[in-house]
């Protein structure tokens, strides 16, 4: 059976295998599409709405929308783009994001969105809520001020018997995403490392090796978000 | 034709932003050529004595005095630049906003560790000193700023190209690396 479908981004013809996402086929195609809460190799639930597309006139999440052959989707143009950036406003106004003071300056992706879609200033007035950093953890601390709620360290950083060091707290405005204080004891370097790196932004942080890369050689310094895939 | 108008403020801010504009190195040349400076700590005028046509402000509103001379500029200037994070988002005075004001004064001048000669236990109070606002506010949710260039501090080329856009009527060329929130 033939398992190869096409379909078409912007034009551009996508070839891909059945069950891939339209994210993914993108991705495989040198096509980038922006995510933020999804994470390659886990499942996607479609919540920060930056992988929006447009397909038969209605707006779709990319990464929980099947390809499907014959598809018509239009990614890269100006309305969705300006929509794309009115998300990355709202999260930059609805928590306290303090890039001058922040570990993962350059490392950010979410301050790589920004740069990419050219965010020089938040449409929306900025809440400044009152947020707490926990820092009990020895390994790491949770900074609850820069978290955008994306649940990446809830789906990938477990323990070997497959429980989850990262759950939610609370409900509606105020929810947060926290650390399993006995879990969190056990915790490995590697996995403390690994949750760092797998938090978009800088709510998780690998205690006491702060700035340790130069400004202009982080990974967003000379190259946009998503040059690795554009072609 | 007559020169521009420039004139430059740090509110609260750090006058980084200001040692960035210093950063163009020898186009303060060219920049004098193209401008005359009216109001700004770099020549020390503390009063407009003209009409401005670009007004650039380094730092958010933290204090009383800020919002004074926002609004001073705001009246004086036809164009208003945000320069820097301080000016755009608040920036580092900012960290401050989710702590009760009471909170942040009690810890500056009578219960932080580095507190030892306060013994009298004053907290400033004199009707000479601007009033602490309640948080610290960037510039454009006091008065309309036309245009933004972030950075900490902003990069001495997006400064350069931006005035040169501005003042000559030219497009503006914005490559990836000058836009920068750090």
């Amino acid at each position: 059976m033939n398992n190869t479908i096409k379909f078409k981004i912007d034009g551009k013809e996508i070839i891909t295998e059945n069950g891939k996402t339209v994210v993914e086929a993108a991705h495989q195609n040198g096509v980038y599409i922006p995510t933020l809460c999804n994470f390659p190799g886990s499942f996607s639930k479609g919540s920060c709405r930056m992988c929006t597309i447009k397909v038969n006139n209605r707006f779709m999440t990319s990464c929980t929308t099947p390809a499907a052959p014959g598809m018509e989707v239009e990614s890269n143009t100006p309305e969705i783009n300006e929509f794309r950036k009115s998300i990355i406003e709202l999260l930059f106004v609805s928590g306290n994001h303090f890039c001058p003071s922040c570990e993962k300056s350059g490392n950010c992706e979410l301050q790589a969105l920004a740069y990419r879609y050219q965010m020089m200033v938040p449409r929306y007035p900025y809440s400044f809520p009152l947020k707490k950093v926990d820092a009990s953890n020895p390994k790491i601390i949770k900074d609850q001020n820069r978290c955008v709620i994306c649940q990446r360290c809830m789906k990938t950083i477990k323990t070997e018997k497959g429980e989850h060091y990262f759950a939610y707290l609370k409900r509606g405005n105020v929810l947060e995403v926290v650390m399993d204080k006995e879990l969190g004891k056990e915790m490995t370097d590697e996995l403390a490392k690994l949750a760092m790196e797998n938090c978009p932004v800088g709510s998780i942080i690998y205690k006491e090796v702060g700035f340790v890369e130069p400004i202009g050689t982080r990974k967003y310094d000379k190259q946009p978000i998503g040059s690795d895939i554009d072609v | 034709m007559s020169k521009k108008v420039i004139a430059t403020t740090s509110l609260a801010g750090c006058f980084g932003c200001h040692m960035s504009i210093l950063d163009i190195d020898e186009r303060i040349i060219d920049l004098v050529e193209l401008v005359e400076f009216n109001k700004s700590p770099i020549n020390d005028i503390k009063k407009f004595t003209k009409k401005v046509d670009v007004g650039i402000i380094e730092g958010g509103c933290c204090n009383s005095e800020n919002v004074e001379v926002l609004k001073y500029f705001r009246e004086n200037c036809s164009i208003l630049i945000s320069l820097g994070e301080c000016a755009i988002m608040g920036g580092l005075p900012a960290l401050r906003n989710g702590i009760p004001i009471e909170e942040c004064l009690n810890e500056a001048y009578l219960n932080g560790p580095t507190v030892k000669l306060n013994t009298a236990k004053i907290i400033p109070n004199d009707p000479e000193l601007p009033m602490i606002l309640n948080k610290v506010y960037p510039c454009h949710e006091v008065v309309k700023v036309d245009y933004y260039l972030p950075g900490c501090p902003p990069r001495a080329d997006l400064i350069w190209d931006a005035l040169v856009a501005l003042l000559t009527g030219t497009e503006m060329d914005l490559p990836y690396e000058v836009i920068k929130f750090d």
